[in-house]
């Protein structure tokens, strides 16, 4: 008996190669359905709460796994590919080969949450228009706006104007949720994050900044470029940003750690567009080109395909399109698309979006999207943050000694700073002496604390650092926190 | 080169007619949707939100006694029916689904009737009072035909038995005919016999409450006025355990899934569970009661249990938890002086001094009635989604708001300054003693002087 058990649990231990590949398989696609690490449970000391948590992670690891089986085995369509065989190059390979209103000046469209609604920035002021044309509203406190954009949690509509200044409104009752003067000047890129919500601007001094509704300053400037930056595009999944500046260079920049991660040379981009699947199109005057990432992180854009259109018409902005494998190019002389194998997201949930959605499913998306709209202070340069807790202050405030300490290290640096000797005269001793005296007091300056302290002088209470070393029965008259 | 792209064809997303069902396709994959935290958090504060709206927990007040309620019983057998009784002898039995009227009156008893319960099999209901009598009536069944909202029947007692002194309490064994009595000791009947068949003796003081285990057929637990629980083997000749505490304990009920466990409701106010195999100390304490606790009933799932007290407040409590999850009061209702949990786990009901039975939901904001399976689901989501987030403090605010009665409020504003006051005394106190002297009781074992045998 024993013998024959101990046999069953050999055979367990080896699988057959096939089924070992399927396993670590299925535990890579299981890892993007976790979101993230599991809590450590270790430091807690509640043992109710303990129980509770890892019975819910084991649940969550349970999910995950039943998602990631969904995901190999039940989803009914599989992406598009374009496989090469031998020499060839994808690049190679042409569009033949694989198939053969308004009447004044429109800046810029948006759709808002549907397509029974869009906006439109003409000359002198936006407006908003049912499908059919009908004008709905006016926007006239924007003025004469160079780009609008749609963002769809929250039901803002940004735009950026001439003068720089930046409005968010909220679409479903009117009201500006702020305006920004951004002090930047003109611009007119513009895009908006779709993983966090977040505004990003490109400016003529190569900068890019990144902009919320509830604050005045941006929440991150990047100098990515020397000179003017012409477009920016973001990535679905959050982290990566591709930025085209006018000398020539196309830049992939890391959006957690605000790394450049690639740079490609060559050609200056009039407009970036990233598809569902990360392929990247760049549109440079008549010549639109697709780039693929060969490494899983976004290191690896390479030449994938490229279109070019006909000689003097001029590639204006180029865009995917969702869940399927076409890449619209609108151009100089009118809009056409291409079909990029491998470009859409061939599963569609349809909670999220349908495109084949009926009018009744339609109108109630459009309710439940209302019901889930955010406040514009969800916008935030990492939106796993909500309902996460505030990490404990592990360093504590240094003690007044260790402001003294810190204070004579920088006085003592200020004074052994090497002047220059000037030439021609320009030489003086009691300027170098003044000199020397102002870098020690701007040393100081940054210590301000202990000037007021030394300067108040009179009983207080006993500070936190006096605190550790009071007896356990005087600990009362401690000055909390 | 081999070249795939997407394609869909229009037949295999649309329905062909319009009596099928539409097609629905999932993608779990997280970058589909961004920012899911942040919705999920605006889904659950809108899930708070619509709880408090649809917050209607009173469904009806049952009129007709005409002194306040003294115990009520439930029918194991027969899920609308439930017995009360009141303090000048009337006892009747209710139909609390539709009507909410009384069907059947059992008039009898000349004093208060202290004590009612029904035998498992619903067929018999033992009443006892301070008219030194236990009587034993025939439930009537109801029939098809019991439309007739006019007549309200009585019936004649099957059997009066009579004791030497007045009796406090009555409760039936789970399986078998032995039912046991409190007054100035503990009886156990059968339903044949005049006499007691077995008696327990125990001190001076009077046996206040009684209730038999439901998983174990012979055991039973006891409170005496002299502040002790006792648990018996009717099988020994003596207690099988006894735990004194600092005050009397008003009513004691056994948690139906785990019958080892058993909760008091005390005269201080607050509710102690109890393991029955080890009582050195309480595996919890139930705090919330402003005055004192005087009945309690578990719910048939065993994972909460519903007090009344004297304060004119019903409670909800979850069976490990130390505080309430929700308190039920009403201007009109005076002191709680039973509760019963219904048999479904769906309502709770409260007899009072005001002489009327209230009916309750035990979910406040619960749809009643047939739900669809869409409902079903949408309603389980929203609780799950508002378990999940209701630490935040926007929804903590919204989850945990009550109003209470302004005598309860004031009542508990200043147990908490006193209790902070003592709080404060004593780690001051600790502090100026050498350390290791002064030793702070946990509250389990704070109000329990010791456990005999």
């Amino acid at each position: 008996m024993e013998v024959a058990l101990e046999d069953n649990n050999l055979m367990e231990k080896v699988l057959p190669p096939d089924e070992q590949e399927i396993d670590v398989e299925l535990e890579a696609k299981e890892k993007k359905y976790l979101r993230g690490e599991g809590a450590n449970l270790e430091s807690l000391k509640d043992k109710k709460l303990k129980t509770q948590l890892a019975s819910r992670e084991k649940l969550y690891g349970k999910s995950a796994k039943a998602a990631a089986k969904i995901e190999k085995w039940l989803l009914p369509a599989s992406a598009g590919y374009l496989e090469t065989e031998g020499l060839e190059k994808t690049w190679r390979i042409k569009q033949t080969d694989i198939a053969k209103e308004v009447r004044e000046t429109v800046r810029d469209v948006a759709f808002l949450h549907n397509d029974q609604f869009f906006a439109a920035a003409q000359k002198k002021y936006s407006y908003i228009y049912a499908r059919d044309g009908t004008e709905l509203h006016c926007l006239k406190e924007r003025g004469p706006v160079a780009r609008l954009r749609f963002l769809k949690n929250h039901f803002l509509l940004a735009s950026i104007n001439k003068i720089g200044q930046l409005h968010y409104q909220d679409v479903t009752y009117g009201d500006m949720v702020a305006s920004i003067r951004t002090g930047k000047g003109r611009t007119d890129v513009m895009e908006v994050n779709p993983y966090n919500g977040v505004v990003a601007l490109g400016h003529s001094g190569g900068t890019v900044t990144m902009w919320k509704p509830t604050s005045q300053a941006p929440l991150v400037q990047m100098q990515c470029h020397p000179g003017p930056v012409s477009a920016v595009a973001f990535h679905p999944n959050g982290h990566l940003m591709a930025t085209s500046g006018k000398e020539r260079k196309v830049k992939i920049w890391d959006l957690r750690k605000f790394e450049e991660v690639q740079t490609i040379h060559g050609f200056h981009a009039k407009t970036l567009s990233f598809s569902q699947k990360g392929l990247l199109a760049a549109g440079t005057g008549s010549f639109v080109q697709v780039l693929g990432d060969s490494s899983g992180g976004g290191g690896g854009y390479s030449r994938y395909m490229s279109h070019s259109m006909v000689k003097g018409y001029q590639v204006e902005k180029v865009m995917f399109r969702p869940y399927e494998d076409v890449l619209g190019i609108g151009h100089s002389m009118g809009w056409s698309s291409v079909l990029i194998p491998g470009s859409g997201e061939p599963n569609f949930d349809s909670w999220v979006a349908n495109p084949f959605e009926t009018s009744k499913q339609r109108r109630e998306k459009e309710v439940h999207l209302l019901l889930d709209k955010l406040p514009p202070e969800t916008i935030m340069l990492d939106p796993s943050k909500i309902g996460a807790m505030r990490p404990s202050r592990r360093k504590e405030r240094p003690t007044r000694g260790e402001i003294e300490v810190e204070k004579e290290v920088a006085i003592e640096a200020a004074k052994s700073v090497e002047m220059k000797k000037k030439t021609k005269g320009r030489n003086k001793p009691s300027k170098r002496t003044k000199k020397k005296k102002e870098l020690v007091e701007n040393a100081k300056k940054t210590f301000p604390e202990l000037e007021h302290s030394n300067i108040a002088g009179k009983k207080r209470r006993i500070g936190e650092d006096a605190a550790a070393e009071l007896p356990a029965s005087l600990k009362r008259f401690a000055r909390k926190n | 080169m081999r070249i795939k792209t997407i394609s869909r064809s229009v037949d295999e997303f649309t329905r062909e007619r319009s009596q099928d069902l539409q097609r629905v396709f999932h993608n779990f994959d997280p970058s589909l949707r961004p920012m899911e935290k942040a919705v999920e958090y605006q889904r659950a504060l809108t899930a708070a939100k619509l709880e408090k709206i649809f917050a209607r927990p009173f469904v009806g007040a049952m009129d007709g006694h005409r002194d306040g309620i003294s115990c009520m019983a439930k029918n194991p057998n027969y899920l609308k029916g439930i017995f009360s009784a009141s303090m000048d002898g009337d006892i009747r039995l209710w139909d609390i689904a539709t009507s909410r009227r009384t069907v059947c009156q059992f008039p009898g008893h000349l004093g208060a009737v202290r004590g009612l319960t029904v035998s498992t099999d619903g067929n018999v209901l033992v009443s006892c009072g301070t008219d030194c009598n236990v009587r034993l009536w025939s439930v009537p069944r109801p029939s098809l035909e019991d439309s007739d909202l006019s007549s309200e029947k009585s019936t004649e007692p099957s059997a009066v038995y009579t004791c030497k002194n007045a009796l406090l309490a009555v409760d039936h064994q789970f399986e078998g005919d032995l039912f046991a009595t409190a007054g100035a000791q503990l009886d156990i009947w059968n339903h044949n016999r005049s006499q007691p068949v077995q008696s327990f003796t125990s001190g001076s003081h009077s046996v206040i409450s009684v209730r038999f285990n439901p998983g174990e057929p012979d055991i039973l637990a006891t409170s005496s006025g002299d502040n002790h629980i006792s648990i018996y083997d009717i099988r020994m000749s003596s207690a099988a355990r006894k735990i004194l505490m600092r005050t009397k304990t008003n009513s004691i009920a056994w948690n139906p899934m785990e019958p080892m466990n058993f909760t008091a409701a005390n005269e201080d106010g607050n509710c102690y569970s109890f393991d029955g195999r080890k009582n050195e100390e309480a595996k919890c304490v139930h705090k919330d009661h402003v005055s004192a606790v005087m009945d309690i009933d578990f719910s048939p799932t065993g994972r909460e249990f519903v007090t009344g007290s004297y304060d004119r407040s019903v409670r909800i409590f979850p069976y490990n938890g130390g505080h309430s999850r929700e308190i039920y009061h009403t201007k009109r209702m005076q002191r709680v002086f039973c509760v019963k949990y219904s048999s479904d786990a769906t309502y709770v009901i409260s007899g009072s001094d005001d002489t009327n039975l209230r009916l309750w939901k035990a979910k406040a904001s619960e749809q009643l009635g047939v739900i669809l399976p869409r409902e079903q689901k949408k309603h389980e989501y929203n609780e799950a989604v508002k378990n999940r987030y209701k630490h935040l403090p926007e929804i903590k605010r919204i989850v945990r708001h009550r109003h209470l009665p302004k005598p309860i409020y004031k009542a508990k504003a200043e147990s908490r300054a006193m209790n902070d006051a003592k709080r404060r005394k004593d780690d001051r106190r600790k502090a100026h003693s050498a350390p290791g002297t002064v030793v702070t009781e946990s509250h389990r074992t704070r109000r329990i002087i010791k456990e005999v045998e």
